[in-house]
């Protein structure tokens, strides 16, 4: 495409401008002033100008960089390279996660940081088989991560069962409630199916804000047990009859070994994630998921049977969600509705759509942006969200389809090119 | 092989197939045609049950299959090529190969696969290519070969010739003659092109408002004057 004429560009940074400055006119424009005589009205006109500004600067550059600057469609090289380049990219990424914490500009706070990113990496990938394999757009994913983190909560309170022991079992009331959740949605598809698994978020959220007795209600559950590395406690002295980490290895004590220790926890269960997802896409249930995205009535006349293919997705969509859900609560110590509003399924889906559906690393990218960026940004304050939004938009316009859009096929033949 | 007893079908409240009655003996291939809207995919799709029959029967070498989820329909030796091909787009034209092959026995994939390559040697140089990117004949080509995949012994084509230019048309209707003599598959064909699908069958049925209207050979059907100036010369006014 040619580039336009320096006129249409300049018309369009004008148009956007002009639609910054109405916006910022009342967002950014006034300011309530807190003084001595109580709260007045500032204005702060300086700031619409300067947001009317960089908006009309920078539609006008894009559209004048727009010949030069396409948004990419299809990969520029070709697709066994491109293949071949996730896979190095993939096993580089893995190795710098498991030698993070031992770097030397790595401190507590980065790997704290990074554990929470690899959360929202796992859920990803656990929402990447529901969404990105199986299409089935589910808006309440975080329904499953609740209850994942609600079962190991109650078990390790109530029964004082281990970590190690609970961890399978939140994964399966998870995977449970994912059945649950499928079987009246099987004949649903698109939005109507994106608006009952939203409503089933909610009703999970509010079951466990207003069964007091049972999950304790607003005020969540807190003290839940922290893991042990085979009966070693993480803490300065152990109770009688238990040994801690330190004393067992002859260390000082320090509370870095926790924070890695569970670092090491949630990256060796999201890397169990990646290579069970990896590894069904090459069977036939995970191809099965593939063909019921692309066409359900394709698959029925090939004689798949629609219903065990979506529960077995949202099932096993639902497991990782429980899993990540379980570690969340023996990470934070303390759980409550709260931390699963839909804004936590909001963020998640975005992450699985901005990482482009499907692919195992783009959701890692998507999750470095969408999570790792705001704690990154978390000192500069009020600009954090900035940075956010200021992604976003650029993702969408550099790459309308996600970060790695293009798919690579489960199987090749031998001479084929 | 196929035999169908007085089936009534439709959508909801509305009623598409009042009472047909049609047969498709081994190694035959049979012709459904009629106009738009006459109710000809609603009768494949009823075989395959979705949507459910209302009245009537469907026998499948003489098993009642009236009854059974289209899945399980589909493992009985039956293959369905749907209206408007239905490939998977975003997939490879193997995994679209592979899709096709999940009722068989995985021992016979290699030989299965060779088989279809050899009647269709536009898909083996296509095979890593994403099913979405094929011209529509090789689309059509890679929807039978799909079908193919599972060995059926009866294949039932939704309109090939949809959307197919009519070079195409013809190669893909010398193929499916090909599959009929050769591999030995019984084929019932539903189709608009009523010229192409008459010459190429055994035997031919012709569907008008959900009802059978006439039935006899391929030939004899071509050579009927009312067939000629419905279906054949160009508009119903004729």
């Amino acid at each position: 495409m040619k580039a336009p004429p320096i006129a249409a560009a300049l018309r369009e940074g004008l148009a956007g401008a002009l639609v910054a400055a109405g916006l910022a006119l009342p967002m950014l424009g006034f300011r309530l002033v807190d003084s001595a005589q109580g709260l007045s009205l500032g204005t702060r006109f300086d700031w619409v100008l300067w947001a009317a500004l960089i908006v009309g600067l920078g539609r006008f550059a894009m559209t004048i960089l727009r010949g030069a600057w396409q948004p990419s469609q299809a990969p520029a090289m070709g697709e066994a390279k491109a293949a071949r380049l996730r896979l190095m990219a993939g096993w580089a990424l893995a190795g710098l996660a498991i030698t993070l914490p031992f770097l030397p500009f790595s401190d507590r706070n980065l790997v704290d940081k990074a554990t929470l990113v690899l959360i929202y990496v796992m859920l990803g990938w656990g929402l990447n088989i529901v969404v990105g394999l199986a299409g089935l757009l589910d808006l309440g994913f975080v329904a499953f991560y609740a209850v994942g983190a609600y079962s190991y909560a109650l078990l390790a309170t109530g029964l004082g069962w281990s970590f190690w022991l609970c961890l399978p079992l939140a994964g399966l009331f998870a995977a449970g409630f994912g059945v649950a959740l499928g079987f009246p949605v099987l004949r649903l598809r698109g939005d109507y199916l994106a608006i009952v698994t939203l409503g089933f978020g909610e009703i999970i959220r509010v079951i466990l804000q207003n069964w007091q007795d049972f999950t304790g209600g607003p005020s969540g559950i807190s003290s839940i047990p922290r893991p042990t590395l085979f009966g070693l406690r993480f803490m300065a002295s152990a109770p009688d009859g238990h040994q801690t980490f330190a004393d067992y290895f002859g260390l000082a004590f320090s509370g870095d070994h926790r924070v890695i220790f569970l670092y090491f926890i949630i990256l060796g269960l999201a890397l169990l994630t990646n290579l069970f997802t990896l590894r069904i896409r090459r069977l036939p249930i995970g191809r099965a998921w593939e063909a019921l995205r692309e066409d359900e009535i394709a698959c029925r006349s090939l004689g798949l049977n629609p219903t065990t293919i979506k529960l077995s997705a949202f099932a096993l969509g639902a497991m990782f969600a429980g899993f990540a859900g379980s570690f969340f609560a023996t990470r934070q110590g303390f759980i409550s509705p709260e931390s699963f509003s839909f804004i936590e399924s909001a963020v998640i889906l975005a992450i699985v759509v901005l990482g482009g559906m499907g692919s195992q690393i783009g959701v890692v990218l998507a999750a470095l942006i969408l999570v790792g960026l705001p704690e990154w940004f978390r000192e500069l304050q009020q600009y954090r969200m900035i940075a956010f939004g200021g992604a976003m938009v650029l993702i969408m316009l550099w790459k309308p389809s996600g970060l790695l859009s293009s798919r690579a096929p489960t199987i090749r033949l031998k001479g084929a090119k | 092989m196929l035999k169908v007893e007085n089936l009534h079908s439709g959508y909801g409240r509305i009623q598409a197939l009042h009472g047909i009655d049609l047969e498709v003996g081994q190694g035959e291939i049979v012709t459904l045609i009629g106009a738009n809207g006459a109710g000809k995919t609603t009768l494949l799709m009823t075989i395959c049950g979705n949507p459910r029959a209302t009245q009537g029967r469907v026998l499948l070498d003489g098993t009642d299959i009236t009854r059974l989820p289209t899945h399980k329909i589909a493992r009985l030796g039956l293959a369905h090529s749907p209206e408007g091909r239905r490939i998977f787009p975003r997939m490879s034209v193997l995994e679209n190969l592979q899709m096709g092959a999940v009722v068989a026995d995985p021992r016979h994939f290699s030989d299965d696969l060779d088989r279809v390559l050899t009647l269709f040697p536009r898909l083996q140089e296509r095979l890593n290519q994403r099913g979405g990117t094929l011209s529509g004949g090789e689309q059509q080509m890679l929807a039978i070969g799909r079908a193919l995949m599972s060995r059926p012994a009866l294949l039932l084509l939704d309109e090939p010739s949809l959307g197919l230019a009519p070079l195409v048309v013809r190669h893909i209707f010398d193929l499916i003659a090909k599959i009929n003599a050769e591999q030995k598959v019984t084929v019932f064909l539903v189709e608009q092109n009523a010229f192409h699908a008459l010459k190429l069958a055994h035997r031919g049925y012709v569907m008008v408002n959900g009802r059978i209207a006439l039935a006899g050979s391929g030939a004899e059907l071509l050579a009927n004057p009312e067939i000629r100036s419905h279906y054949l010369e160009g508009g119903v006014q004729a």
